[in-house]
C-alpha cells in the first residue's frame, strides 16, 4: 500500500510538471520592450518552483518507498542530530531562494517602475469607474484641462468633468472608451480612480497597476505589435467587476493619425 | 306627504345626487370627451449630440456597427420638433383623476446598449415591464432623489432573464436611470398624476382628458419645464404648443 502511494506522488508531480514544461498555458506573447526581464523572471521562478517541487515530491516517495512498513524488533532510526538540523537547513535553502527571487524580481521591476518616462512619451490619462475605463488625450494644446468630479455627467458623457465651456486647456481634449496608441513610441500613461480601486492589466504588454482612490499614479510602456489587445480590471471593484474592459488598439503611427482626428471631430 | 315617505324620497333624491358627483369620476371613457393636443419644438440649434463609442460592449457595437447611436440629450428632428418631452396636467386635475392609474403596462427594453423608449413618463403605482434584449448582461439602476418618497433600486438582468414587473410609488420628474455596466447607458422615467404623454419623433402629443381648465407642464430633460394654461371644452381638442430656447 505505501508503495503505491509513493508511486502516485510521483505520477502526480510528473503530470503537474508537464503543462509547466511544455508551456501548455504560458503568458500571452509580450508585445512591449519591457517585457523581455518580466518573462525572464517568471520562467526563473517557474524554474526553480518546479525543480524544488518535484525534488520534494520525489524525496517524498522515496521515504515512503523505503521506509515504510514495519520489521519485528527493528529499532527506529534517526538522523543525526534530529529534525533541528533539518528544519535549519530547509529555511536556509528557502529563505536563499526567495531572497535571490526576490532581489532578481525586484531589479527587474525597478528598471520598468522607477525609470521616467522619455521626453517625448505621449501622455494620455486613463480613468478608471465602475465599470469602465475611459480615456483622455490632451489634443494638439498638449495639455489637459483640469478636472471638476461634481460636472461628471454620464448622462452626457462628461465622463471626466470637464468644463470645456471655461477651461481653455479642456476645449482640446479628446475623450474616448477605446484607447489607440501608436506602435513603437512611448506611452506615458497617467491613472486615477473615479470611485473605488480598480486595476489595469494588459497581459500582452505586461503591464499590471492598481488604480488607487485619491492617488494619481503611472506608468510608461512602448509596443511593438499592432494588434488589439483586452484591458482588464483585476481587482475586485462590485456588481459589474466581470465586464469592465476596454481595448487597446496598436496602430502604425499614420493610422494613429487618422484614429485621433476622427475621435476629436466626434467630440 | 307621510314622513315615511318624506325621508324614503329624500334619501333617493341624496343618493341620486351621490352616484351623479360619483360617476363621471369613475367612468374611463369621461376622459376622452375632450384632448390636449400640441407640437414641441426647439427654438435654436440643438447641442451637438455626440457618437456613443460601444467597443466595450462587442455584441452592443456590432448592432450599431454601420449607424452609430448618438446621445440623446436633446433630440430634434425636422423643423425643431422635440422629441422626449413628458407634458402632464401639473394643475386642475380632480382628485378621482389625479389619483387613477393607467391600466397600460408599458416596457423599458434594454436594447443595443439603449434604453427603449429614452423618456418613459407613468402613474404613481402603474406597473411597467424592464425587458433585457442584448445578448449582454445589464443592471437598471434608477436614481430617485435622496431623501424622496421614492427608494432607489438596483437590478441586475443578465442575458435571456425574463421580464420582470415593477413600479414607482410617487410622483417624481423625472427619475434617472442608468446601468453601470455600460455608463453610456441613460434614461429618465418620469412619474407624474394623471393623464400624460410623451412628445414623439414630430414632437406631437396628445393627452385626452375631461373639459375644465389646466395647467399643463412640459418637462425636457436638458431644458427645463414649461407651463401654460389650457381650457378643454367638451368634444373640442384644446391646443398646447411649447417652444424650448435652445441652451
Amino acid at each position: 500500500m505505501a508503495k503505491l502511494v509513493a508511486v502516485t506522488i510521483v505520477v502526480i508531480a510528473i503530470i503537474s510538471a508537464i503543462p509547466i514544461l511544455r508551456h501548455t498555458w504560458w503568458m500571452a506573447e509580450d508585445i512591449s520592450t519591457h517585457g523581455a526581464p518580466i518573462d525572464e523572471q517568471m520562467s526563473e521562478t517557474m524554474a526553480e518552483a518546479g525543480i524544488s517541487f518535484l525534488a520534494s515530491q520525489i524525496l517524498l516517495a522515496y521515504f515512503i518507498w523505503r521506509f515504510s512498513g514495519s520489521r519485528p524488533g527493528e529499532k527506529i532510526k534517526h538522523l543525526p542530530g534530529g529534525a533541528k538540523a533539518m528544519v535549519w537547513a530547509a529555511i536556509l535553502l528557502v529563505g536563499t531562494e526567495v531572497m535571490a527571487l526576490g532581489i532578481f524580481g525586484t531589479k527587474a521591476w525597478a528598471t520598468i517602475y522607477f525609470t521616467p518616462p522619455a521626453a517625448d512619451a505621449m501622455p494620455i490619462q486613463v480613468q478608471a469607474g465602475q465599470f469602465a475605463f475611459y480615456f483622455r488625450y490632451p489634443g494638439p494644446d498638449g495639455k489637459f484641462g483640469p478636472t471638476h468630479p461634481d460636472l461628471i455627467n454620464e448622462g452626457t458623457q462628461n465622463f471626466f468633468g470637464l468644463d470645456q465651456d471655461h477651461d481653455p486647456d479642456s476645449k482640446d481634449d479628446i475623450v474616448t472608451a477605446e484607447m489607440a496608441i501608436p506602435i513603437n513610441h512611448e506611452i506615458h500613461l497617467l491613472m486615477h480612480a473615479k470611485d473605488v480601486g480598480h486595476s489595469f492589466f494588459v497581459p500582452e504588454l505586461r503591464v499590471q497597476q492598481d488604480f488607487v482612490p485619491g492617488l494619481d499614479l503611472s506608468l510608461h510602456f512602448t509596443a511593438t505589435k499592432i494588434g488589439r489587445y483586452e484591458i482588464v480590471c483585476t481587482q475586485l471593484c462590485g456588481l459589474g467587476h466581470y465586464n469592465m474592459k476596454a481595448y487597446l488598439s496598436v496602430k502604425s503611427q499614420s493610422d494613429f493619425d487618422d484614429w485621433l482626428k476622427k475621435q476629436a471631430a466626434q467630440q | 306627504m307621510k314622513a315615511g315617505h318624506k325621508i324614503a324620497v329624500m334619501s333617493s333624491a341624496l343618493l341620486v345626487l351621490a352616484v351623479g358627483f360619483l360617476y363621471p369620476g369613475k367612468n374611463v371613457s369621461a376622459a376622452s370627451e375632450g384632448k390636449i393636443t400640441g407640437t414641441i419644438k426647439l427654438d435654436g440649434t440643438a447641442p451637438r449630440q455626440r457618437p456613443i463609442d460601444m467597443s466595450k460592449e462587442p455584441s452592443c457595437a456590432k448592432i450599431h456597427e454601420s449607424n452609430p447611436v448618438h446621445m440623446e440629450n436633446v433630440v430634434a428632428g425636422a423643423n425643431g420638433a422635440l422629441q422626449n418631452v413628458v407634458v402632464y396636467v401639473s394643475e386642475g386635475l380632480t382628485g378621482n383623476e389625479a389619483s387613477a392609474v393607467s391600466s397600460e403596462t408599458p416596457t423599458w427594453d434594454q436594447k443595443g446598449c439603449q434604453y427603449i423608449p429614452h423618456v418613459m413618463a407613468l402613474n404613481p403605482n402603474q406597473h411597467f415591464k424592464v425587458t433585457n434584449s442584448d445578448q449582454t448582461s445589464h443592471n437598471i439602476h434608477p436614481m430617485p432623489k435622496q431623501g424622496g418618497p421614492n427608494h432607489e433600486w438596483n437590478k441586475s438582468q443578465p442575458t435571456g432573464a425574463p421580464p420582470f414587473d415593477i413600479f414607482w410609488t410617487n410622483e417624481e420628474i423625472a427619475v434617472p436611470v442608468k446601468c453601470n455596466i455600460h455608463p453610456w447607458m441613460h434614461g429618465y422615467m418620469a412619474v407624474v398624476k394623471g393623464p400624460n404623454a410623451v412628445s414623439d419623433a414630430s414632437g406631437s402629443f396628445t393627452i385626452n382628458l375631461p373639459p375644465g381648465s389646466y395647467t399643463v407642464t412640459a418637462w425636457q430633460e436638458e431644458l427645463g419645464t414649461q407651463t401654460q394654461k389650457v381650457t378643454v371644452g367638451a368634444g373640442k381638442p384644446a391646443t398646447a404648443d411649447f417652444t424650448f430656447k435652445a441652451k
